[in-house]
């Protein structure tokens, strides 16, 4: 977008605008926001669904406000007589090839085209049903797809081929009978899907959704002969209260703390605390191989499964890079099941360990392998994404707003300010630099906000200086932002160079965990600042901020794990990795 | 060149070589090697004559002698009485009815009214064969441009003449080139759409299969003219011919020094590689044709970005017809002048068509731009088949309109089209008489648009169908007057919200037929009747008691056995069981069965 400026009248009122911006965009200033539901801000627009034509003076055929840039001296029209009919039509049309099912829909209520059929006063149905006569897919753990539901605008596919660069979604067939499905007519647990969700946080519709375990967890709660005990990721604070009607970025830690309770749940615990502790095990190993093996290095970050899932279909070659610590969610299970039911003297199947996660790929890597079975039964039991908390909140009656605001359990409740910013792209780099300084020279780095890592950029690089020593670290997050970042490594690697970077940071959704494909709907990057926003706020108002400084973590160490990287934390807090091939059918 | 006594053209166009022209060509060939006369005769393998109804043809120069619906074995007495004998044989030679006698090619009323320029060398030269190609001035224009005239000369003759893209939307054909040209890249392409898709449409095959160094050419033009060196030739898979054919003029023509590099000893470069379509149907739209060039499902993309400034690669690419290109090197030729003259005033030079239907002389056909449907019809044509009453010609294929015979004299030229609510399209002409239904007609087209909608856009891919099944409705009788207001609300969204030229157009044939014919609408609606006797389930067919003598040849034909009677009784029809295929009245000679 340049920065030249473009005048021009939306409704005869003059609006200027930057050179490139779309008349859809444009509207926006004239105080109109024109129908659409295939645009999202995230991605191009690509022109499907038809509603957001409007009229250009002097143009006989109507335009795509979406997918057209204002130009100097143009007379827009954003609605009239025709255009309203040829609206309400359209959208007509769309619901005559879709289903009729709202009222058991998983986005009853939260739909865009339901809010547009209600917004265009659609009262009967004028066309004949026509559905798309194509099964469900529910060969992942992840994510359920419905291609009755589906009104093929493409969001999902664009998603997944240009944001993640996952390519398992494509469009197949034609007319009628063109679906959104893996190429091959594949399932989706035969695709390389790495089950980030991202399609169904950007899906208009109920065609691709989570799939909803809220029955698994109640099933729990109320088993006499189970122990429920729950953990909650650092991005679900930040984003939960929107589901409440709060502000993005909101954190509301201390009400999901008492909803958790009331919930009857016996223990709550809290990822952030096993943030701190990945920080410990994977700062360690780190330090360990730039003091003792830079070749060794970088050190890639593992603690976002659809990274995990994506690296081992996608760059196997990599592995051997990868840290070996399990995620959050992970250990926090494992220690649940070990440390905390030997606590508790109970046998470690009583345990029913739920996770509360901003992701839907969590659903996935709780079965990934025999690693996620380390306490001798399976560690998590159930996760649940925001989405699905929110609707079992709203479905027990809890007034969420009203709740007062409880703590944490202590054991692993408690979190310093860099467990938190796991959260956030750069994040888990911010938070091992911080304990990584302290882990080299055995003191405090002292100005610990690393700026450079922050923010929205798809790739972000910084030189920290420990003592003298450089350390070079890059963070990549949107999964299509990885193959630079990664081809530079490997590049090197084949020509036996030093390594570009010594430790790397991906995550697969854009923005970090905040994004997440669990998320409340919506998510823009307008959002994804302000639930940033809310995760550094979190940080800073954190008495500790420092992983190492954590008095829980110093005390699981002392009490149980010994150190670091000991035999123990290997067997409990580590994994392993393997290639996963795609396409073998 | 060598220089023969006589010259025997077969058609080796798609129609005639699957009615075994190429058997035809072995056999002249080994009968004129048998008798030792393969120094006094050449056969040659010509493109398309374009007489497709009395094809394969066989052209006998140079006495001009024109053999219609010649057989394999025909080609012995060909060479013994004909070339050695030196009697034409009448039997082949094309009468114009039965009983009429034998027509010399010059007075062959399809021929009569048809202007060639774009069908120039088609049924001519050997399309194999380059030299046949040069010495009929090919190659001629790109020397002109490379040696004698700018860029802008080039665009300026362009201009002049007029010249319209041929592949649909009329789009001047000078303005796309100077989008591009004006666009500053260090890369342009030039893409020649040959994917022609109209049912019944077969224009660029003909003109690939009978002229490809005349499409080569023209690229290399147009390449000069914008500054591109690459050109692509999109071209379905289902046109084995053509794709055979251009190969072979891509060889011959770099082995000339007229394709890649230095062409021609100057500092020219420009080469042209061949992509292979599926034969979606949109991918002849330009957008979805770029996508799959590059590799991508054919899905059309919005525009702008138009192609002529970020196309295949995001770099400035012309895209134009076969028709359209194959003018070119003419115009530069002749002059931009020379071309403009023909034609009407908005609408220059000529048009080819594929003319089908209940005509008696189907074929390809080139006119003058301005020609009415009449002259097409009736004259070019040679009318109705059986001297039936004409009742409406479709135009522009599924995109198109219906035209009633109240405008049989209008001038066919682009704007003349859209005003009566068709277009021209690629050219695909089909004439239809007082035995079809419009409704059934219009549902046929919407087929086709509904199975190649590509599936992206809402309006197209649903509307499409929507209005498919209101027709289907409507033509079992089950329509109702509500029906007719949602096929207008359809066809209004469609035309205003679909994404490309497909979806755009795909309800013409439903907003034509609706103007010209709703009163066919309304019978099938309100009188549930089939006045052409198409839609079956609107037809009934009985026997009259009083003609039926009992023979039992409708009983016997009868493929699902529901006619019965006693011999020499009349015999009944079993309504419920009918399937209304009509072999009881085919088969009747007594005219007892009629259809309702």
């Amino acid at each position: 977008m340049g920065d030249n400026m473009i005048n021009l009248k939306i409704n005869d009122i003059e609006v200027q605008v930057k050179e490139g911006t779309s008349i859809l965009d444009a509207a926006k200033t004239a105080q109109v926001k024109i129908p659409t539901l295939c645009y999202h801000e995230d991605l191009k627009p690509t022109a499907s669904c038809g509603l957001c034509i409007v009229k250009i003076k002097g143009m006989n055929k109507k335009v795509r406000a979406c997918a057209t840039a204002c130009g100097e001296g143009m007379e827009v029209k954003t609605h009239d007589n025709e255009l309203y009919k040829i609206r309400k039509t359209t959208l007509e049309l769309i619901l005559s090839n879709h289903p009729d099912d709202c009222l058991q829909c998983q986005r009853n209520g939260d739909c865009e085209l339901q809010t547009l059929a209600q917004e265009f006063g659609i009262r009967e149905a004028n066309y004949e049903k026509i559905l798309k006569p194509f099964p469900k897919d529910t060969s992942t753990k992840a994510l359920i797809f419905d291609p009755q539901k589906c009104i093929n605008c493409g969001r999902c596919v664009q998603v997944c081929q240009e944001v993640q660069d996952v390519w398992a979604l494509e469009f197949i067939g034609r007319g009628m009978d063109t679906i959104v499905k893996p190429a091959g007519d594949l399932l989706l647990s035969e695709s390389p899907c790495v089950q980030c969700g991202q399609c169904s946080a950007h899906c208009p519709v109920g065609a691709i959704v989570e799939n909803d375990q809220v029955d698994d967890v109640w099933a729990g709660l109320n088993d006499p002969e189970k122990i429920p005990i729950v953990q909650f990721a650092p991005a679900v604070r930040v984003a939960f209260g929107e589901a409440f009607g709060g502000e993005s970025g909101d954190i509301v830690t201390n009400k999901i703390y008492s909803l958790l309770r009331r919930l009857g749940f016996k223990a709550v615990f809290d990822t952030n605390f096993s943030a701190d502790l990945t920080i410990m095990e994977e700062g360690s190993e780190f330090v360990d191989k730039f003091t003792n093996n830079p070749t060794s290095l970088p050190l890639i970050t593992s603690c976002c499964p659809g990274w995990v899932d994506y690296l081992e279909k996608y760059y196997p070659c990599m592995i051997d890079y990868f840290s070996t610590a399990k995620s959050p969610q992970q250990m926090l299970s494992a220690l649940s099941k070990t440390y905390y039911a030997d606590k508790l003297g109970v046998t470690r199947d009583k345990i029913f360990m739920v996770s509360v996660m901003p992701c839907t790929a969590k659903k996935y890597e709780i079965t990934r392998d025999d690693n996620m079975s380390c306490s001798g039964c399976q560690d998590t039991d159930v996760v649940i994404t925001t989405r699905e908390l929110a609707r079992m909140t709203k479905s027990s009656g809890i007034i969420f707003d009203d709740l007062p605001e409880d703590k944490a359990d202590s054991l692993m409740g408690e979190y310093s300010g860099a467990g938190t910013i796991f959260g956030v792209t750069g994040g888990v780099m911010e938070a091992a630099i911080r304990s990584a300084y302290f882990l080299i020279t055995k003191e405090e780095l002292e100005d610990i906000d690393i700026t450079p890592v922050r923010g929205l950029k798809g790739v972000k690089e910084a030189e920290i200086d420990i003592k003298g020593t450089k350390v070079r670290v890059a963070v990549a997050h949107g999964l299509a932002n990885v193959k630079s970042v990664i081809n530079r490594i490997k590049d090197a690697k084949d020509k036996g160079e030093e390594t570009p970077w010594h430790f790397v940071e991906v995550m697969a959704c854009p923005g970090g965990c905040i994004g997440g494909g669990g998320q409340p709907y919506g998510v823009t990057n307008a959002v994804r600042q302000k639930r940033t926003e809310g995760i550094y706020k979190d940080d800073q108002q954190s008495e500790v901020r420092r992983s190492h400084q954590n008095p829980m973590i110093q005390k699981v160490y002392e009490e149980y794990l010994d150190h670091p990287n000991s035999h123990k934390a290997h067997d409990l807090l580590h994994t392993s990795y393997q290639h996963r091939p795609v396409y073998l059918k | 060149m060598a220089t023969y006594k006589n010259y025997v053209l077969v058609c080796g166009g798609t129609g005639c070589e699957s009615s075994k022209s190429g058997d035809i060509f072995t056999n002249l060939q080994k009968a004129i090697k048998d008798n030792n006369l393969q120094h006094d005769v050449q056969v040659v393998k010509t493109g398309c004559f374009g007489f497709c109804e009395q094809g394969p043809i066989v052209k006998i120069l140079p006495e001009n002698t024109f053999y219609v619906k010649v057989k394999p074995d025909d080609a012995e007495e060909i060479v013994a009485e004909h070339l050695i004998k030196g009697r034409p044989i009448e039997r082949l030679e094309y009468k114009k009815a039965e009983d009429t006698g034998r027509v010399h090619v010059d007075d062959i009323d399809f021929y009569q009214k048809q202007f060639r320029v774009v069908l120039r060398n088609c049924g001519v030269i050997d399309p194999e064969n380059i030299d046949e190609y040069i010495a009929r001035d090919g190659y001629a224009a790109i020397e002109k441009v490379l040696t004698t005239m700018s860029q802008d000369e080039v665009l300026e003759e362009i201009k002049t003449s007029g010249l319209r893209g041929r592949g649909g939307a009329g789009f001047p054909s000078w303005m796309k080139w100077n989008f591009t040209k004006k666009t500053e890249s260090d890369i342009k392409y030039i893409v020649c759409n040959a994917d022609e898709g109209d049912p019944g449409a077969y224009m660029d095959r003909s003109v690939l299969e009978g002229d490809p160094h005349s499409v080569l050419e023209a690229m290399s033009i147009a390449g000069y003219t914008v500054g591109a060196q690459m050109g692509y030739i999109y071209i379905r898979a289902e046109y084995p011919l053509a794709i055979e054919r251009l190969n072979i003029a891509i060889d011959q023509a770099r082995a000339y020094g007229l394709l890649g590099n230095n062409i021609l000893g100057t500092d020219f470069n420009f080469d042209i590689e061949i992509r292979l379509g599926a034969g979606a149907f949109v991918c002849g739209e330009e957008t979805a044709l770029l996508q799959s060039i590059e590799g991508n499902r054919g899905m059309p993309t919005p525009r702008p970005p138009f192609p002529a400034v970020k196309g295949l690669w995001g770099k400035p690419t012309v895209i134009n017809n076969v028709e359209s290109l194959a003018n070119i090197p003419v115009i530069i030729n002749k002059g931009g002048e020379w071309f403009s003259k023909i034609g009407t005033e908005k609408s220059k030079g000529t048009k080819v068509f594929a003319l089908t239907g209940k005509v008696n002389n189907s074929g390809l056909i080139e006119v003058p731009m301005g020609t009415t449907l009449r002259e097409i019809i009736f004259d070019i044509g040679g009318g109705i088949i059986d001297g039936k009453e004409f009742k409406a010609a479709q135009s522009g294929g599924p995109s198109g309109g219906v035209i009633p015979a109240e405008y049989l004299d209008t001038p066919i030229d682009y704007d003349n089209l859209i005003a009566i609510g068709s277009m021209m399209g690629s050219g695909g002409l089909i004439v239809m008489d007082e035995d079809d239904c419009m409704i059934d007609v219009t549902k046929f087209y919407l087929q086709f648009s509904v199975e190649e909608s590509c599936g992206k856009c809402s309006p197209c891919r649903i509307g499409g169908k929507q209005l498919l099944t209101i027709l289907e409705k409507i033509s079992e009788g089950k329509g109702t007057l509500e029906d007719i207001k949602r096929l207008e609300d359809i066809s209004e969204a469609m035309k205003n919200a679909s994404l490309c030229g497909l979806g755009q157009t795909a309800s013409n044939p439903v907003m034509s037929t609706l103007k010209y014919f709703k009163e066919e609408y309304l019978q099938h609606i309100n009188e549930k009747k089939c006045v052409a006797g198409k839609c079956k389930k609107l037809v009934s067919y009985e026997i009259i008691e009083d003609k039926c003598i009992g023979c039992t040849a409708c009983a016997r034909k009868c493929p699902v056995n529901c006619i019965s009677g006693e011999a020499r009784k009349p015999h009944t029809i079993n309504q419920d069981e009918c399937i209304k295929c009509g072999l009881c009245l085919e088969t009747c000679k007594f005219d007892a069965v009629i259809k309702k």
